[in-house]
């Protein structure tokens, strides 16, 4: 059985994009181990619904990692202290009794804060629709190996497919550089034949979208691949670098 | 060609291949110094004809027009990454397990930066630029201005401290410049990482050889002076 525990959660309040924010220190008392950190806020909210105070604003939908929604910075990692998970799926049990929990939004000039730690994420789909699609209809769900596709490639798509959008990659990243979600939404439809046609104009497309919204220039930190709850990885950038230079080369 | 000024993948290939340009001078330049310590009259001899001909003129201009796009480039990408970051930081720090190097490449190229010029000024203003103007004190043979500054204890240890900053830049910068290039993937990440490693060890050590070599003669012979 879970303990449970007592903590303080050290929130970012900030009332809206222009506003000047400021961090709020609140006690929880009793919280299980068991707790999501998404329930503890809910906690954390109805506490201060009784005490007739606003609720913290934050973003969620599915709880249970698959939406990217939950973009919460806590003590030093986007998402949370653990590997390989959303904020969502991050229970209170890897926390200490009387520990004093510091939840930030995520900080880059492309997503500023809407309110509280809720941030506007919208530049996401900005490079998306610059050219994250195929442009024809491909038609349904081919038969198994009527066209033939490596088990490399097929791999590497899954896992590139894998990115949620959820923008921990540029959260974490100290030049705010958004290359590791980039290249993913590259890779996973450069690798498959139906998305090979126009991997070129999309890698060029996408890119300078990117760069138009004020993301920062990759420096390979590794940070991006470090903290992605998916564990997308650098080698994605890598062929999104590998394409972009040929398809400008060949220019 | 703009893509090369007004994309961020056509600056960082700029990086990269100033970088490797630089890379491959390095290895250039270590060779010869290693021939300094097996033979004063062979460096001499390098010297000599890496004098003001034409070719090493030449040569040095590139070099020089390499380093500047290499530092204007790397200035302007940390000023624009600084920027994309926005003004607010976090509280609670950056606890992301990444590598000390890669987060530091500007001012580890600052402090490089700042050995470069005691380094030109050592060497390059009173031998190549002092035949250029035509000075009578230029110096052709070099072994005895390298074994003059190293008898001083301060510049062996500012070498040596250069060295190493310039091998932390290193073991990030390599792997650093393939990946930029696209020359990486899962498997090879590892490996490039292990190439880094050696290719910074090993210019950084080529490098040392001369300042440990003559400075441990000097103090040997008790002829090494504090500055
Ligand atoms: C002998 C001297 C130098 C060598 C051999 C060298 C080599 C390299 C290499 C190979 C890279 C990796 C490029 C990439 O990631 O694609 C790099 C990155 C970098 N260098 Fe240098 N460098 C030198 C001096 C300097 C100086 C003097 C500065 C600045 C004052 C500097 C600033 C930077 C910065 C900021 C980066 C990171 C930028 C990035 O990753 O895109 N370097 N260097
Ligand atoms: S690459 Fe990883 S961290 Fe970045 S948006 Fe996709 S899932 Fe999130
Ligand atoms: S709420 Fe959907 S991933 Fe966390």
């Amino acid at each position: 059985m879970d303990k449970d525990i007592n903590i303080k959660v050290r929130v970012w309040r900030q009332q809206g994009p222009k506003a000047k924010g400021h961090f709020e220190t609140y006690k929880l008392e009793n919280i299980s181990g068991g707790t999501s950190f998404l329930e503890m806020l809910d906690i954390l909210n109805e506490q201060l619904i009784r005490e007739k105070q606003e609720p913290v604003v934050f973003d969620n939908d599915c709880r249970e990692g698959i939406c990217g929604m939950c973009s919460l910075y806590i003590n030093g990692h986007p998402h949370g202290p653990d590997n390989l998970i959303t904020t969502c799926q991050l229970h209170i049990r890897h926390f200490k009794d009387g520990e004093t929990i510091t939840v930030e939004p995520w900080r880059s000039a492309a997503f500023p804060v809407v309110r509280d730690l809720m941030v506007d994420r919208h530049a996401f789909d900005k490079i998306i629709q610059a050219g994250g699609y195929i442009n024809v209809n491909t038609g349904g769900v081919p038969d198994a190996n009527a066209i033939p596709i490596s088990k490399l490639d097929a791999d590497e798509a899954m896992d590139a497919a894998s990115c949620i959008g959820c923008g921990a990659c540029v959260a974490a990243c100290k030049n705010g550089s958004a290359m590791l979600f980039v290249s993913a939404k590259v890779s996973q439809l450069a690798l498959l034949p139906q998305g090979k046609i126009e991997a070129k104009a999309r890698a060029k497309a996408m890119v300078k979208r990117m760069d138009e919204l004020g993301f920062g220039n990759c420096t390979n930190t590794r940070a991006c691949e470090l903290e992605c709850p998916k564990g997308v990885s650098i080698s994605n950038i890598a062929r999104l670098n590998r394409s972009f230079l040929g398809a400008k080369l060949s220019d | 060609m703009y893509w090369l000024f007004n994309s961020s993948l056509g600056r960082k290939f700029i990086m990269s291949i100033t970088g490797t340009c630089l890379v491959l001078f390095l290895l250039f330049h270590m060779c010869m110094n290693l021939v300094l310590v097996f033979s004063t009259e062979a460096y001499d001899m390098i010297c000599e004809f890496l004098g003001a001909n034409w070719y090493a003129v030449v040569a040095t201009l590139g070099l020089a027009g390499l380093a500047a796009l290499h530092i204007l480039y790397g200035t302007l990408l940390t000023l624009q990454n600084k920027s994309a970051r926005g003004s607010q930081g976090y509280s609670s720090g950056n606890k992301t397990k990444t590598e000390w190097s890669a987060k530091n490449m500007y001012v580890l190229g600052l402090f490089i930066l700042l050995g470069l010029v005691i380094h030109l000024c050592n060497f390059w203003y009173k031998m190549q630029f002092a035949e250029l103007i035509g000075s009578p004190d230029a110096v052709a043979a070099g072994s005895g201005l390298v074994i003059e500054l190293f008898s001083k204890a301060v510049y062996v240890v500012i070498y040596l401290l250069w060295l190493f900053a310039l091998w932390f830049h290193l073991t990030h910068g390599v792997w650093s410049a393939f990946q930029t290039l696209g020359w990486n993937n899962k498997t090879w990440y590892r490996r490039l990482h292990g190439i880094s490693c050696i290719v910074a060890t090993i210019i950084a050590i080529g490098f040392a050889a001369a300042p440990i070599y003559f400075g441990v003669e000097s103090l040997l012979n008790g002829i090494m002076t504090l500055y």
